[in-house]
């Protein structure tokens, strides 16, 4: 076999070995649902009558549709932080030095996180689009944009998923990589997930308007709802791309110096 | 001459200003057992992790498995199995997985897999627990997953890092057992530990490692033969039978106080035999015999110390 099919068949162990660490360890995507339900559940209908009537009327349900792209990206925030501290913990088990005296490819150890923790996490996108449907969720897309937004929210998970990789290989405890992805967390509410960034001061409003997360949820709302994107899919897919790329190749030099 | 598993001139490794391996020279040829032993921070476990590819020399001409560390260390892995002090088992897999898991990382086909597999669960009396979580096994049983994990894919030279460090004495026991069977396969095995009993009992070579230097290196025979202290101590019912016996034997350092008499042997039984038969042509009573044969820990006790009064001067 050559090198590179010898590479995949690594990939694809690593992968299996990390989806039945999560089949065992099922209280972390309980988690990875519940909590962005339970935000789901007080933004709906502790403060969606009175936010949605700023939307320009529609009160409740109105706010229903404008919130989930904003609860799906804060999500895969959250989702980051239990990859990290998986990696971090990992890191400081024997096995990981036994793979580092085995003739296999590194960076599947890596890859092997990262496919596992993405599929966890578009389970857990399902479970909590099922749930926002349940609230009153009425997107009008058609399956191409469904596709598309599909597509989009995967490339975007791949992406917070190499950083928090390399967050947790960087960490030195468990401990401490549960901090790392932290600030992802709020950048859903600094920006368009919560409330349109026009209601902002005029310093949080240009914060918001250009960090990675607005373009991606103003995309995703486009696809699914209606509203203009804009340019707003080709920055999108940009900061995506990009944030993986250096993401895996920092994860990559940081698991290869160790 | 014989084929080497191991090869290493000049092996040196610091951290900062700290020195952990010295210049350290070892030759293990193919087939035997070697042990590295030392204290704590004697910088053993540094060395296994140099020569298993973990972390990079800082110096020196080092062959593993005939290949060369430095420009050829996916070979040498492809060659070795590591077994560290810290059981590199999955937790969260069962013994089972664990080994199917390593059988898929040496590429084996999944019939092969799965057959080296339970070979292995039946080899180290993991049966039983194969489909339990590795979380749940005792340190004896996470140890011996371990190795067997270590064999999956036959390596040719097995490193074991205090392979028995924490294990009861019947796990221990059951380990050297597993170890002494691999090398009647022809396997190498490069060991280290603190304990000099393990040393002892597994291996051909010892080399003692003390403060990243060797400050000795032979059989255990050739080692205990370095230091004097072999003797027979003889304890007597009275003063008079004990200066008659110290005059008959003309040697020996007599306490007039315990009433013994230490006469230097090497404790084997015709000079034991020899002595008895002089005494006892003589009539001299022995109330009491002690045979003192110079183990390991004298070797070590007398070997590190000096070091240590050399490095205070």
């Amino acid at each position: 076999m050559s090198t590179l099919s010898l590479a995949m068949r690594d990939n694809s162990t690593m992968i299996r070995r990390q989806l039945k660490r999560l089949l065992r360890y099922p209280s972390m995507t309980v988690q990875l649902v519940a909590t962005p339900v339970i935000i789901l559940i007080v933004f709906v209908y502790v403060f969606g009558g009175t936010l949605g009537e700023g939307l320009g009327g529609g009160g409740r349900d109105a706010y229903v549709n404008y919130v989930v792209p904003g609860i799906l990206l804060m999500a895969v925030a959250t989702a980051a932080t239990g990859t990290a501290v998986m990696v971090a913990s990992d890191m400081t088990e024997g096995i990981i030095a036994r793979f580092r005296t085995m003739r296999i490819s590194r960076a599947s150890v890596l890859t092997g996180h990262v496919v596992g923790s993405v599929i966890q996490q578009l389970l857990g996108m399902a479970a909590v689009i099922g749930i926002a449907f349940a609230l009153g969720f009425r997107p009008n897309a058609t399956a191409v944009e469904w596709l598309a937004a599909a597509g989009l929210l995967t490339l975007f998970v791949v992406a917070v998923t190499w950083l928090a990789v390399a967050l947790g290989l960087r960490s030195p405890t468990p401990e401490a990589a549960s901090n790392a992805p932290m600030p992802l967390i709020l950048l859903p509410f600094l920006g368009s997930g919560f409330v349109p960034t026009d209601s902002m001061p005029t310093v949080l409003r240009w914060f918001a308007e250009y960090q990675p997360f607005t373009p991606v949820m103003e995309t995703v709302r486009g696809l699914l709802l209606g509203t203009p994107i804009g340019n707003s899919g080709a920055i999108a897919t940009a900061w995506c791309a990009g944030v993986a790329v250096i993401s895996y190749l920092w994860a990559k030099n940081i698991f290869n110096k160790a | 001459m014989t084929n080497l598993a191991i090869a290493a001139n000049g092996l040196r490794k610091s951290y900062g200003d700290k020195v952990v391996l010295d210049g350290i020279d070892l030759t293990v040829p193919v087939g035997t057992i070697f042990s590295l032993l030392g204290p704590n921070g004697a910088g053993k476990t540094t060395a296994v992790q140099i020569l298993s590819t973990l972390i990079p020399a800082d110096g020196g001409e080092v062959q593993v498995a005939g290949f060369d560390l430095a420009r050829k260390p996916d070979d040498v892995r492809g060659a070795i199995g590591v077994t560290g002090q810290y059981s590199a088992v999955d937790k969260l897999l069962t013994g089972e997985e664990n080994l199917l898991l390593m059988a898929d990382l040496k590429h084996l086909s999944r019939g092969d897999g799965k057959r080296r597999a339970a070979e292995l669960l039946d080899r180290f009396d993991l049966v039983d627990a194969a489909r339990k979580p590795a979380a749940t096994y005792s340190g004896g049983m996470q140890r011996r997953l371990d190795l067997a994990m270590t064999l999956v894919g036959d390596p040719r030279l097995i490193f074991l890092d205090e392979p028995t460090t924490g294990l009861d004495p019947r796990s221990r026991r059951s380990m050297w057992q597993i170890v002494r069977e691999l090398v009647a396969s022809g396997v190498t095995i490069f060991l280290t530990t603190q304990y000099l009993e393990e040393a002892d009992e597994l291996a051909d070579r010892i080399a003692l490692l003390d403060h990243g230097r060797l400050i000795a290196e032979g059989t255990a025979e050739e080692l205990k033969r370095r230091i004097p202290g072999g003797h027979i101590e003889l304890t007597f019912a009275d003063a008079h039978l004990l200066d008659a016996a110290h005059h008959l034997l003309g040697a020996g350092i007599t306490d007039p106080e315990a009433l013994t008499l230490q006469v230097p042997s090497d404790g084997g039984v015709p000079a034991i035999r020899e002595l008895l038969n002089l005494l006892d042509e003589r009539s001299i009573d022995i109330a009491e015999m002690n045979v003192h044969t110079p183990d390991l820990d004298d070797v070590f006790l007398t070997l590190t110390g000096q070091q240590k009064v050399e490095a205070t001067r």
